[in-house]
């Protein structure tokens, strides 16, 4: 289980993570941040399809996105 | 339930954005490096050799010791600071008319001699900065704004291939090409950037990655389209690969 | 009592970076200064140090701003048409302020001109060969003990004031053998390490470039460099007067024309002319001074020199108020002798 913050402010609307997203939930939302760049988002409806594999967050040239995975807690003696 | 960060961004890499255009590559180019840096623990002796061209900003953006070489020159400035201070880890970022044109010859001699520095050598195929012009990585056909009518074998010659030219060299330990269009590529980049700086911490010799990169606005194409032209147009011609590798066993 | 030694000029230059603990030297082939890196490609390994032959002197002049920047004491060298291919790097140094240390050992020019001596490189040396507002302090040594004394000095100054520093020889000294005393001079560098580029621990990263875009930058950056530049004029002004007190002519040669001149002046001070020397040796900053105070009481000014004039306009410049100096060029490509000067110097003297 995976989910995806968007920092807008550092997007610049290339579009790259949404063509890498294995789940396709990556898409250009329809908001500007202030550079004036189309940012994109998943909707809150698909987040809990995101797997947290980072795919994205790897390609994005301006780091302008933090994929969390959720892990098991290790089961402490 | 805890969460993890995966790909937590490197440290050495400024939370400041970056004034590259949309799309570009040097942007992941950049992380690519920060990365290796952290993960191999050179942070701290890290010493890099900037070039004239968009990424002539680097030292905004990669927070280690830089000093900023005329352009074309940087082989030689890394020369310089290495044989100055053999114990620190030395490396260029330069582009392609930066390192392919003007500063052939500083590169060539640089791996012939076998100075024990990295070169992070990132192609494409234009002059960025000053306005997108021919670079001699340029593909025939494609047009710049001073090749308007296509680059034209007959009158420019092919584009250079600069990662067999240099693994073709005695003084060269590892040479290899990559791309960050995608995830497969992108992950054999980090390797090989990752090897580029192993046979300089192993003495073994001049280590030299060149990236495939994309450059939207001059290529006048949206990101995604000059991402796709990575795949269709230039590796084809530019083919990714290891041309020399003599790091043995722990790659 | 140190040994003393009989060596070629180039080899006096050698010996004094060694003296100056020059760590790293770059070099390329090219006479007349060719002793140069032969000397060092044998000596300076053997002393821990580096020596590296680049496939061009712009390779060569990048390669001393890199060991520069990491803090080290390093040093290139050539001749005219070499120092020429260095000039983007030196402006690059002084923008970026870094202690680089060069030497020219001038030859005939402009071109490929000859391997003879010649003092045509004076503009390109004292106002700025490169591109942009910037200086090189400039020591013109006319003997080989000075050839050795100003090399130490040079990478003293450079550090001092973080500024390339360039010695301007030509071939006659650079060929010249004579007995020289070296030196064991001290060198405290310890404030390099406030500014060198030695790997970011535990301290922010630091950048060394001359490039300034944001508004006003530039301008106060250069304004930062011209104060290095008055603080040359108001410290670093060396020359040499022979005869000058009672002089009615004051001739003003430097390097190796300096010194020829010098025996020409004795030859007719035996002879009852009142004759003296201003040998010029910072040739930036300029001993604009002393010229003038020369001037001032009267003096009667001939500058010599081995080009078709350049170092007479800063003479001029600086005596104008009260005097004007006549000009002797002797030709690039004649080697001169002393009595090659005394016609010019006897006709100066009558005027």
């Amino acid at each position: 289980m995976g989910r995806v913050e968007f920092l807008e402010n550092l997007c610049k609307g290339c579009l790259l993570c949404t063509e890498v997203c294995p789940k396709k939930i990556i898409v250009q939302a329809d908001r500007f941040n202030k550079q004036g760049y189309k940012v994109v988002e998943i909707k809150p409806e698909n987040m809990d399809k995101c797997m947290g594999c980072g795919f994205c967050s790897l390609i994005c040239p301006d780091s302008a996105l933090v994929v969390y995975k959720t892990v098991q807690e290790q089961a402490c003696a | 339930m805890k969460e993890k960060i995966v790909f937590p961004k490197p440290k050495v890499l400024a939370d400041s954005p970056m004034h590259y255009c949309p799309g570009c590559q040097h942007g992941t180019a950049h992380k690519l490096v920060a990365q290796t840096l952290e993960e191999l623990n050179l942070v701290e002796k890290s010493i890099c050799i900037g070039s004239i061209g968009c990424s002539v900003f680097i030292y905004n953006y990669l927070l280690v010791d830089t000093v900023e070489a005329p352009h074309g020159r940087a082989p030689a400035v890394a020369t310089g600071v290495k044989r100055a201070k053999p114990d620190k880890i030395v490396f260029t970022y330069q582009g392609d008319g930066d390192l392919a044109s003007i500063g052939l010859a500083e590169i060539v001699h640089c791996a012939n001699r076998g100075e024990l520095v990295t070169v992070i050598f990132v192609n494409n195929t234009v002059y960025g900065m000053t306005g997108g012009q021919m670079a001699p990585t340029t593909m025939v056909g494609q047009k710049t704004t001073t090749c308007p009518g296509g680059r034209c074998r007959e009158r420019e010659g092919e584009p250079l291939k600069m990662a067999e030219m240099i693994a073709s060299l005695g003084g060269t330990a590892y040479a290899a090409r990559v791309a960050v269009n995608n995830i497969k590529n992108l992950k054999k980049a980090q390797k090989a950037i990752a090897n580029a700086f192993k046979v300089q911490v192993d003495k073994l010799g001049f280590g030299f990655v060149e990236i495939l990169a994309t450059c939207p606005t001059n290529w006048k194409m949206t990101p995604l389209q000059a991402n796709k032209r990575i795949e269709q147009e230039m590796i084809p011609y530019f083919p990714l690969g290891e041309f020399k590798n003599c790091l043995g066993e722990n790659q | 009592m140190t040994k003393r030694m009989f060596v070629k000029g180039n080899e006096a230059v050698c010996w004094g970076a060694l003296a100056a603990q020059c760590k790293c030297y770059f070099g390329y082939p090219i006479t007349p200064q060719n002793d140069i890196p032969e000397f060092m490609s044998k000596e300076l390994p053997k002393r821990g140090g580096v020596f590296v032959q680049a496939e061009s002197e712009i390779a060569a002049a990048n390669m001393l701003l890199g060991a520069v920047a990491s803090g080290v004491r390093a040093m290139t060298s050539s001749s005219s048409p070499g120092i020429s291919l260095k000039q983007e790097a030196i402006s690059y140094m002084a923008g970026s302020e870094l202690p680089g240390v060069i030497v020219n050992m001038n030859r005939g020019g402009p071109g490929l001109g000859d391997i003879g001596p010649s003092q045509g490189d004076y503009f390109q040396a004292t106002k700025g060969g490169g591109h942009g507002d910037y200086r090189l302090l400039v020591l013109a040594p006319g003997t080989v003990q000075e050839a050795y004394d100003l090399t130490i000095e040079a990478f003293n100054l450079a550090f001092k004031y973080r500024n390339p520093v360039m010695i301007l020889g030509d071939a006659i000294l650079g060929q010249m053998k004579e007995p020289i005393t070296p030196k064991d001079p001290v060198i405290d560098d310890s404030e390099v390490h406030n500014w060198c580029l030695d790997g970011a621990q535990n301290r922010p990263s630091r950048i060394i470039k001359s490039l300034y875009l944001e508004d006003g930058a530039l301008a106060a950056h250069n304004l930062k460099l011209a104060k290095k530049y008055e603080q040359m004029a108001q410290e670093e002004v060396r020359f040499e007067e022979f005869l000058t007190n009672d002089a009615e002519l004051i001739v003003v040669a430097y390097g190796s024309i300096g010194r020829i001149v010098k025996t020409t002046i004795r030859k007719l001070r035996q002879a009852g002319h009142k004759v003296g020397l201003l040998r010029p040796i910072s040739l930036f900053p300029f001993p604009k001074e002393i010229l003038l105070s020369l001037a001032k009481a009267g003096k009667k000014f001939l500058t010599i020199e081995h080009n078709l004039g350049q170092m007479v306009e800063d003479v001029q410049l600086a005596i104008c108020k009260f005097a004007t100096t006549d000009f002797y060029g002797h030709l690039p490509g004649n080697l001169p002798t002393p009595n090659d000067f005394e016609q010019p110097i006897l006709n100066s003297l009558e005027k």
